[in-house]
């Protein structure tokens, strides 16, 4: 059943590092110091660290002082989630709301209701229209009610799972007004989307490495300076690396790996995000001409959703068993939903999104990246035909189906 | 063949699948999620126990490099397992657990899906074997027999398979003349279960206290305690909690007349009534079962057959006096303590003929049953 060769379609899930980002890593391995220290040794590494910050501040439109080392989009979140609460509690009145989309990551979802069962906070989930786009008029809806008590919003840049784009600058718009600030989480959209964190107004920006073709535990908050900028209090105390904000020593060879990744994936964004919509297409043709009832979820509109995802519900069939039947035939994806010890539970975006939950168990995400070929695509989808089949007989095994 | 391999993340299932790698088969290892429950962030998550057994599973399925999968069969487990569980204690009744699992869910749900996905067979971790079928491929019927090691045959658990499930089921402990030798084997094999100690009897009660478990799903109607005379001797906290042959827990004041222990001999949640008597009122003559599943061939009135009668029991010589329709079993020696709900598997030797559940259980002393 272990086919030989591999068709890996869940760049969104981990992309591979690029090879200049991986010289990068491995240099910076070989290098000693901390950069931290005052001695040669740390200068270098300091240096590394340096210009690694003003690459990605370049790339993004950030100042390099604007840029947060982190160990990942998980704790980029968890610290622009959580500090940013914090630090709009110390300034005088309480703001106990916290609005964040109803389709964010876990990432944000999870800190979010942390601080509602544990600090106080009441989280508003922000609604999504069928295409898992924010609902913009119940944002202002939320914040209106009484502005002054909305802490924060966070509203991710585009879905990991059905890839909508966001309408964010309506988002700020709205927020900004009131002086409230605006947490995105990009970690899907760098690289295949223009990010400009000066342009967007938003007040934190967080930054995944893994997902550009950078290290695993590697990413960036990006924190806007200046007059009326809002104060994030620091999840990790220690020894005040980051301006403070993110104590730990900063990992040198991560760090400039992470740049050249951010760096390649900018410049190079527009003729990748050629490429992957051509994919895209050619795969969702296979696809719908494949599996007719198949249904492709998500904006129809390719200016409103990421270039390389393709998120498809299979009716009748469990995503568990898509999935381990197209691994069977060496083709990777994932069902897009999160997971715990590998069980799937039905999806919170596509819940949000109205899809009723026997239809949304047979969710299957595809995603492209930079090592991708038209090969890849058709390779799925001249397994789909027999992988279907076979979910939906299993599928009428299942009591819970 | 395709083998779809159980990992429960014990050493025992993990070594069965091993096995068949060795013998060249094309292995999936599967582990079951059987409860589930969210987080109070309406998040996911699930019992620790449970994810480290997952996490057990699949460390063992990297080890010996085949594909892994959770699956998730909560919601059958729920349906076919513990409700039923549940609802037969209140209803007075005595439970197997493991052999609804195997009846239901192992060989049942997860059967047919392993089925419909394309496998040839379906392996365990549990102590049988099997002969015929698809083990040998000789085009033969198979047969469900003791395990090599007698001490830790499982085959009871397994009676209630029929033929077609027996038929795509492989069992590759059931030659291992010991655990030792299992745990020899992981260890071999560089599995990290090999000094894993073995699970408890009932997987969702993880401590064992299977009373407290209960009481907590099941209304306490407290009651008296009367002798088999229907004097009254003490009082209860809920007839549904006590178990035919059971000694602890009885809280009687005074002590018997003739000063013997006290065991329960039948309880009644019709009129919350717990009956204590002596051992010698616990004796069973002969046991009227419900519809029986049969491995093979029925047997016939008349048969001399081996019966156990629950999970760790010994096995006992009997007749089969009726088979149509309900079975009834006639036991060559009396039996203490046999309560409706349990499970009868019967053998011919070491084949297991098949199996029946006890409706009501005839004591050779003449006492009124529930």
């Amino acid at each position: 059943m272990n086919a030989a060769r591999s068709t890996y379609l869940d760049h969104a899930a981990s992309t591979p590092m690029k090879p200049a980002a991986r010289d990068a890593m491995l240099a910076g391995l070989e290098r000693t110091g901390n950069p931290g220290s005052l001695h040669t040794s740390g200068r270098r590494a300091r240096r590394a660290v340096e210009e690694a910050r003003e690459t990605v501040a370049a790339a993004l439109g950030a100042r390099p002082a604007e840029v947060v080392l982190t160990a990942g989009g998980t704790e980029s979140d968890n610290l622009a989630v959580k500090g940013l609460w914090w630090g709009r509690q110390s300034a005088g009145r309480p703001r106990r709301r916290v609005l964040v989309s109803a389709v964010e990551h876990h990432a944000v979802l999870d800190p979010a209701d942390w601080l509602a069962r544990d600090q106080g906070a009441e989280v508003v989930r922000l609604p999504v229209l069928t295409d898992g786009r924010l609902d913009v008029a119940a944002l202002e809806e939320a914040i209106a009610a009484d502005p002054g008590s909305v802490a924060l919003v966070s509203v991710m840049w585009a879905n990991n799972e059905v890839g909508a784009v966001q309408p964010l600058d309506a988002v700020v718009a709205a927020a900004s007004a009131h002086g409230i600030p605006v947490h995105a989480d990009a970690a899907q959209a760098v690289g295949a989307l223009p990010v400009d964190l000066a342009a967007s107004g938003l007040a934190a920006l967080t930054v995944s490495g893994h997902k550009l073709g950078g290290p695993v535990g590697s990413g960036a908050l990006l924190l806007a300076r200046g007059a009326g900028a809002p104060t994030v209090v620091p999840v990790l105390h220690g020894g005040g690396q980051e301006g403070g904000v993110r104590s730990g020593t900063v990992d040198a060879a991560a760090a400039a790996s992470l740049a050249v990744a951010v760096d390649l994936a900018v410049a190079g964004r527009e003729a990748h995000a050629e490429h992957l919509t051509a994919l895209r297409g050619r795969l969702a043709a296979a696809i719908t001409s494949a599996v007719p009832d198949a249904v492709i979820t998500g904006p129809r509109d390719p200016a409103l959703r990421l270039p390389g995802l393709l998120h498809v519900v299979v009716p009748g069939c469990e995503g568990d068993s898509l999935l381990f039947l197209l691994d069977a035939e060496g083709v990777e994806c994932s069902t897009g939903s999160a997971c715990t010890a590998g069980v799937s539970r039905p999806s919170h975006v596509l819940s949000a999104m109205g899809v009723p939950d026997p239809l949304a168990r047979g969710a299957l995400r595809f995603s492209l990246g930079h090592t991708s070929t038209a090969q890849d695509v058709d390779a799925a989808a001249a397994a789909l035909p027999l992988v279907v089949a076979r979910a939906r007989a299993a599928a009428g095994t299942l009591v819970s189906a | 063949m395709r083998v779809l391999a159980a990992l429960s993340g014990g050493v025992d299932s993990a070594v069965a699948a091993a096995r068949l790698v060795e013998d060249g088969h094309d292995v999936v290892g599967v582990h079951l999620a059987l409860s589930t429950t969210d987080s109070p962030s309406g998040g996911r998550g699930r019992g620790c126990c449970t994810l480290d057994d997952a996490h057990d599973a699949r460390r063992a399925a990297d080890v010996l490099d085949v594909p892994f999968y959770v699956w998730d069969f909560s919601a059958e487990f729920a349906a076919a397992v513990l409700d039923p569980f549940v609802a037969d204690y209140a209803a007075g009744r005595t439970p197997n657990p493991c052999v609804s699992c195997n009846r239901h869910v192992k060989f049942a749900a997860l059967a047919d899906r392993a089925d419909a996905l394309g496998f040839d067979a379906v392996a365990t971790g549990h102590w049988a074997r099997i002969s015929g079928g698809l083990s040998d491929g000789a085009g033969r019927p198979a047969e469900l027999h003791r395990a090599a090691d007698a001490a830790k045959d499982q085959s009871y658990v397994l009676a209630v398979l029929e033929q077609r499930r027996l038929a795509r089921a492989l069992f590759p402990l059931g030659d291992v003349a010991s655990k030792d030798d299992v745990r020899t084997e992981a260890a071999a094999l560089g599995l990290s279960v090999a000094d894993k100690r073995d699970s408890t009897d009932i997987c969702f009660i993880p401590d064992g206290d299977t009373r407290t478990w209960l009481g907590a799903r099941i209304p306490r109607r407290p009651g008296a305690v009367l002798d088999t005379t229907g004097a009254v001797v003490g009082s209860h906290d809920g007839a549904a909690g006590f178990t035919v042959g059971q000694r602890r827990g009885l809280a009687l004041g005074a002590p018997a007349a003739d000063g013997r222990p006290r065991y329960v001999v039948s309880t009644s949640v019709d009129d919350d009534v717990v009956t204590v008597g002596s051992a010698q009122d616990l004796l069973v003559d002969a046991v009227e079962c419900g519809a029986a599943t049969w491995c093979g061939p029925a047997p016939r009135a008349g048969d001399a057959v081996g019966v156990q009668l629950r999970a760790h029991g010994d096995e006992l010589s009997a007749t089969v006096e009726q088979v149509a329709g309900a079975v009834l079993l006639r036991l060559d020696e009396p039996s203490p303590a046999v309560a409706p709900g349990q499970l009868v598997a019967l053998y011919d030797g070491t084949r297991v003929v098949g199996s029946a559940t006890v409706e009501r259980a005839r004591r050779r002393a003449a006492l009124v049953s529930r």
